[in-house]
């Protein structure tokens, strides 16, 4: 008797907070939903910039002169080493801590895209440096002996091959990137993880909060299928 | 016999002061099929790899249909070492050549007839209907008119390695290079590749080929070398290194076929 009492309780419960989590999408879901269109300009706007970025450093870190490998490698390591969080809050108040440079609330936006950008490249750098030396040297040594050049070999036989190796680790960066871009909110940039943290505050409830989990976690479902569908793509030859 | 294609003059290499190639000198006539054996670590791959210049030589001379492609120069403090040709002398000299792998190196993203045809169009600027008709012509040739479409990892290692002797005859070489071309194959499969490789015999296509295969390299050369420490032993022709008195030979080739 007690038990059933506890369970139909704890049903009755959990029906309220879906209710509650479901009017409150409705009721706040444009003010949420704007907070989300932030969230993707941050998402995309990060890949846009920090993929071929990272294909840059990548190089770099790959030289044949010392001091650019090193200059990249130091980068590298700093980028990953330290938090994001912090890198957000150094790009943001840098300019004025280090040359007194006063930049407008609308130096926000950007400053979030820049330490994002910076960051990821990091990490994609890395992701196809391991994917390019990935690559067995027989396939160089056969181009070279068929006549192709070196940029020819590095765009027609290398390059489409390291796309596909680095595939599934791009695919991981990319989800922890959805997630990442809610640290915007460390200097008040109204994405979605922002706003859903100031109504959580107005309202005394944790519901909005979940209601921007469901977002990330739906958001995530897209990103996860496309890069699916990718892989699904390259999936001709092995 | 024809002219001379290739002249190597004391031939040398080495790794970290450990020198593989001591002395090399060689030179193939046109039409002629050369094969290379000896033990493993006797310098066999060394040699076809500074001879399609994949590894720079320390010194000697390396020259193809006359025009030299390295030679030695001494500099003012008196160290010898190997100068290579222009690079625009190069592109011509590398056209005389080709090289086939003991695992084949095909693209794995190319299919069978874009790995074929895709270094005559976009190297050799040849005409892409062109490239098509002589890799067609090719792909009857070693019996793979059915394969046109699929992809490497769809076929047989023999099947592959048939690819890749393609692959470089696409390029009409002067002269065809073989690193143990069987080497990774069964032997069901082996015996498809030493068949196509006998009918280029057949067909006068200069060769040289390292292999362990003794009873190919019988049937099929013109003449053996048998290299042993960096340097070659011995040569002649078949009859002549599988009746040697030499007893490195004798002993090699009696473990071969054991
Ligand atoms: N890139 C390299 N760096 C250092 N040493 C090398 C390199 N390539 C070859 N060697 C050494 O040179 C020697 C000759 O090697 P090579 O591959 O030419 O022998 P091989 O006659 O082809 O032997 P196998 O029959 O096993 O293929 C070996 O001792 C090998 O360890
Ligand atoms: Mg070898």
């Amino acid at each position: 008797m007690v038990i059933a009492s506890i369970l139909s309780q704890l049903l009755e419960d959990i029906q309220g907070m879906i209710l509650s989590l479901a009017s409150f999408m409705v009721t706040f879901f444009p003010q949420l939903a704007e907070g989300f269109l932030v969230t993707v300009q941050i998402f995309v706007l990060t890949l846009l910039f920090s993929m071929p970025l990272g294909m840059i450093i990548a190089f770099g870190r790959m030289s044949k002169i010392r001091l650019i490998r090193t200059l990249s490698k130091v980068y590298i390591s700093v980028m990953r080493g330290t938090p994001l969080m912090l890198q957000i809050l150094v790009v943001y108040f840098g300019p004025y801590y280090a040359f007194g440079i006063k930049m407008g609330s609308g130096y926000r936006f950007p400053a979030v895209i820049i330490a994002f950008v910076i960051n990821y490249a990091a990490y994609f750098a890395e992701i196809y440096r391991s994917g390019i030396e990935s690559m067995p040297v027989g396939q160089y040594e056969a181009a070279q002996i068929l006549g192709y050049s070196k940029s020819q070999t590095f765009f027609k036989i290398i390059l489409p091959q390291v796309f596909k190796r680095v595939l599934p680790p791009v695919t991981n960066e990319t989800i922890t990137l959805v997630k990442d871009t809610s640290m915007a909110f460390t200097i008040s940039v109204a994405e979605m993880f922002t706003i859903a943290k100031q109504i959580g505050a107005a309202q005394t409830s944790i519901m909005p909060l979940m209601a921007a989990g469901v977002f990330y976690y739906i958001f995530n479902l897209i990103v996860a299928f496309v890069m699916e569908s990718l892989e699904k793509k390259f999936s001709y030859y092995r | 016999m024809g002219s001379k294609l290739l002249e190597i003059n004391h031939m040398k290499k080495g790794f970290d002061g450990k020198g593989v190639l001591e002395d090399i000198s060689l030179s193939v006539e046109e039409g002629e099929v050369v094969s290379i054996i000896g033990p493993s670590g006797s310098g066999k791959s060394t040699l076809l790899r500074c001879a399609t210049m994949l590894e720079q030589m320390d010194g000697g001379e390396l020259i193809y249909q006359g025009q030299k492609a390295a030679w030695e120069k001494t500099d003012k403090k008196g160290n010898t070492k190997c100068v290579y040709a222009t690079k625009e002398q190069m592109r011509q000299i590398k056209k005389s050549f080709g090289l086939v792998f003991q695992n084949f190196n095909l693209f794995p993203h190319y299919t069978v007839m874009k790995n074929i045809i895709d270094a005559p169009v976009s190297v050799d600027k040849v005409p892409r209907k062109e490239a098509e008709e002589r890799a067609w012509k090719l792909l009857r040739q070693l019996g793979l008119e059915d394969k046109a479409e699929a992809y490497p990892f769809q076929l047989s290692g023999g099947q592959q390695q048939r690819v890749s002797i393609a692959r470089a005859l696409a390029l009409q070489p002067k002269i065809l290079f073989f690193d143990e071309p069987t080497s990774a194959l069964d032997p069901e499969l082996t015996v498809e590749v030493l068949k196509v490789i006998k009918e280029l015999a057949k067909e006068h296509m200069t060769m040289i080929i390292v292999t362990h295969e003794m009873q190919f390299a019988r049937e099929v050369s013109d003449r053996i070398i048998f290299m042993e420490q960096g340097l070659i032993q011995e040569q002649g022709t078949p009859e002549q290194i599988f009746s040697s008195s030499n007893a490195r030979v004798r002993d090699f080739i009696g473990k071969m076929n054991a």
